[in-house]
């Protein structure tokens, strides 16, 4: 059951687009749809990956935010240089929760901002000798890093620094790979072309380094791609997939090295979590490497159950079994934590706003607590994935793609969630309306989600938010005086 | 103290604007005016007849010296010539890297900012790179900059292209802001009617060939010396032909909005005098081994 009806939702789009002069009208009318379970593919009803309106409140990122922060920058053994002006690399510092194991500054660097500090001069006279500089100092400064990597700002492509010079030379000085990236700022319409970006500078500089060398197979090798252990998301997972037998040779890119993702073509499988961001090298790996790659998600009993079941289909029955066995093991602790919060959250209704994939991989945990998802969106998704959604989501449900901070606030004020799930730019916005939030990027500084463990916290934290007693406080008292006293009067 | 009158000298690369420019300044201070030059070239080769020096040492690489532009004063990057010309030099990087764009911006800002432009001038004269290839070379004549351009051209199909492009370049500008185009100035290469065509090609755009520069070895002799034919021999009639030009220049009242012509118009007015042919159509497209058979 969703919300509204289908009538209902329509008119309300109708309604919510009415404000824009014709020409927004038109092209934000494409980015709404009402969802049909029924549909194969969403290419006639929703329109993605095109450039936000000007004027419109958009949540969208960067190219670069694409490629460092989220691609490049957790690769724990690896240096990511913002290079240009400070302000893209400090502002994005340690942004992203994440975790790793290992001693910052030490042998691993994900929270430290490396940036060439671009200058009036260095726009003027090129970065190059300033970008070899910076490499000479972080290899003298921290020798245990493994490669470097050189994540361009926007004035790198418009004055044309020859990164890729700068990092072949320095690369046979250093010893180590150093991987120009051009994810400049300016260049896509969202952080998506990041993500792509980032994936072939990986093939081409990364990928294939460890060819042809010895590599010591199991059968059971798989990597975890697309997972960038956002308060501990990997590691979760991870226990699961070696409780049922799998060797875990590499972490993309979440607390993983540069040597797991060197020794990555050797895996039988790749398991795609996040498909938005690194579709791209596991469809490169399979033309390549052979190597079949399989979307999976670790969000809610359901999902976990019926992933963990499609990835032992790959392997032989010590693995099929394996599964079962893991299933079998944590069922008790998944039905007591459902047995815990369902009554609490049943009924309860969700409108999520995430970036590329969470906007469908959480619904199942949800549903899982008995409560429904009336809405989602993505911030930079592509028409793939909301093929994948029409399946995930209730008939009738609302979806929107780089919906517009107005939108928004409408769609919440008409359809009257009980919860939204999204992230840090829309939190407090939904809070001053008095409607119970929880960021969806960052899991409010808890996590881990994924998995077993995961979702024992996730159902804490939905709850704890749902049903906060402050939500009951949100009139203050002489306004509620003053009611009482129209009543009394009346 | 009359106003002081901006000027940039605009036209195709190596049409001979910064010997041009050069030795109008030097007629100009001749005749007594207090003029500026600003060279918006990395070449940087646009004050070296007024120096004597190969080439002045830039705003931009003194600025890379001491760290930023915020460091420099304007005694530091300005250097007195001949008769007493002012001359900058905005400067930028080696040609294939940076933003040599960006330096003529941050130069010029430098320049107003520090009241280069507040002391005692009747002229300054902005010697641009050739081509107006983006913003940054567009500096000079945005607002309050700028308010004559002049156009040196010959009578050879490209310069005149040029021409007509800058003068689009111009109306852009000109419609926002004061901008205008104050003529054409014909640097001779001695080709056929040359004169007449600058002077049909100046009333298109709605402006005058200020005056034709014959062409004369003189101005070689001068350069090798990196001096002004002023200064080198005052009395060579070229020298005239320069304090002839400095005279119109300061008589100068004729300042409009151009009305560039479109590319048919060009090539109809390149094809009556001669300098171009009839486009034959069939042969678009052939190889020789075709056009043979």
């Amino acid at each position: 059951m969703a919300a509204l009806t289908r009538e209902e939702t329509e008119t309300l789009i109708a309604e919510v687009l009415e404000v824009y002069p014709e020409k927004a009208h038109k092209d934000r009318k494409k980015h709404l749809m009402i969802n049909d379970k029924t549909l194969e593919s969403s290419k006639k009803c929703i329109t993605s990956n095109r450039k936000s309106l000007p004027g419109v409140m958009t949540m969208r990122g960067c190219a670069y935010a694409g490629s460092k922060g989220v691609v490049w920058g957790p690769i724990k053994d690896m240096v990511s240089i913002s290079h240009g002006p400070v302000g893209c690399g400090q502002y994005a510092r340690a942004g992203r929760r994440n975790y790793y194991v290992g001693t910052t500054g030490v042998d691993v660097f994900c929270e430290i901002n490396f940036t060439s500090d671009f200058q009036e001069k260095d726009v003027v006279f090129g970065g190059d000798k300033k970008l070899a500089k910076l490499i000479a100092e972080i290899e003298a400064l921290f020798p245990l890093n493994k490669g470097i990597s050189v994540q361009s700002e926007c004035p790198i492509g418009l004055i044309g620094d020859d990164i890729e010079a700068v990092s072949k030379k320095a690369a046979v000085e250093i010893g180590k790979p150093v991987v120009p990236v051009r994810c400049e700022g300016f260049r896509g319409v969202s952080q998506s072309l990041g993500h792509h970006i980032a994936n072939d500078s990986v093939r081409d500089w990364i990928l294939s380094n460890r060819d042809g060398r010895p590599f010591e197979k199991t059968p059971y090798d798989v990597a975890i791609l697309g997972d960038y252990n956002i308060g501990g998301d990997a590691w979760a997972s991870r226990i699961l997939l070696e409780e049922m037998g799998l060797q875990v040779v590499a972490q993309w890119s979440g607390d993983g090295t540069l040597a797991e993702m060197e020794n990555t073509p050797n895996v039988k499988l790749n398991l795609l979590h996040c498909y938005r961001s690194m579709n791209y090298i596991s469809r490169h790996m399979e033309e390549k490497y052979g190597i079949p790659w399989l979307e999976y998600n670790f969000f809610g009993p359901t999902k976990i159950k019926e992933s963990l079941r499609r990835i032992a289909s790959f392997f032989d029955d010590r693995i099929k079994e394996g599964a079962e066995r893991v299933i079998e093991k944590y069922t008790p602790m998944m039905d007591a934590v459902i047995a815990k919060y369902r009554p609490r959250l049943e009924g309860r209704k969700v409108m999520l706003y995430v970036g590329g994939l969470r906007p469908r991989h959480v619904v199942g945990a949800y549903e899982d607590l008995g409560m429904e998802v009336i809405g989602t969106g993505y911030e930079f998704a592509h028409n793939d994935d909301y093929d994948r959604t029409i399946k995930d989501m209730g008939d009738a449900t609302l979806i929107y793609d780089d919906v517009t901070g107005y939108e928004f606030e409408q769609f919440v004020e008409r359809m009257k969630p009980d919860l939204i799930g999204s992230g840090i730019k829309e939190k407090y916005v939904f809070h001053k309306l008095g409607v119970p939030f929880r960021q969806l990027h960052s899991w409010d500084y808890s996590g881990p989600y994924h998995g077993v463990d995961g979702f024992a916290i996730f159902a804490r934290d939905m709850d704890m938010t749902l049903n906060n007693p402050c939500w009951k406080k949100m009139t203050p008292p002489w306004i509620k005086k003053a009611d009482e006293t129209l009543k009394q009067a009346a | 103290m009359a106003k002081l009158r901006q000027c940039a000298i605009y036209g195709k690369g190596g049409i001979g604007k910064s010997t041009t420019t050069q030795n109008l300044v030097a007629a100009l201070a001749e005749a007594g005016k207090k003029v500026m030059i600003v060279g918006c070239d990395p070449k940087a080769d646009s004050t070296r007849l007024i120096l004597h020096s190969k080439a002045q040492t830039t705003v931009m690489h003194l600025a890379a010296e001491a760290g930023s532009v915020e460091d420099l004063e304007l005694e530091d990057v300005m250097s007195v010539g001949f008769g007493g010309v002012k001359c900058v030099e905005s400067g930028g990087p080696e040609p294939g890297v940076g933003c040599a764009g960006r330096g003529v911006i941050t130069a010029i800002n430098f320049l107003e900012e520090e009241g280069a432009y507040e002391e005692d001038l009747d002229f300054v004269f902005y010697d641009v790179l050739g081509d107006v290839v983006c913003g940054g070379f567009a500096m000079p004549i945005r607002e309050n900059k700028a308010q004559e351009i002049y156009i040196v051209c010959s009578g050879e199909m490209m310069a005149m292209y040029a021409a007509n492009n800058i003068s689009k370049g111009i109306v852009k500008y000109a419609n926002s802001g004061s901008v205008r185009l104050a003529g054409l100035i014909c640097n001779s290469r001695k080709t056929d009617r040359e004169d007449e065509l600058i002077e049909a090609l100046a009333a298109r755009l709605g402006t005058q060939m200020i005056h034709f520069v014959p062409r004369d070895n003189v101005v070689q002799h001068a350069e090798i010396r990196r001096m002004t034919v002023i200064e080198y021999d005052p009395k060579a009639g070229q020298a005239d032909e320069y304090r002839e030009l400095a005279r119109k220049v300061i008589d100068n009242k004729k300042f409009v909005i151009p009305t560039p012509l479109e590319m048919e118009d060009l090539e109809d007015l390149l094809m009556e005098f001669g300098i171009m042919e009839a486009e034959d159509e069939s042969i678009v497209g052939k190889t020789a081994a075709e056009l043979a058979a």
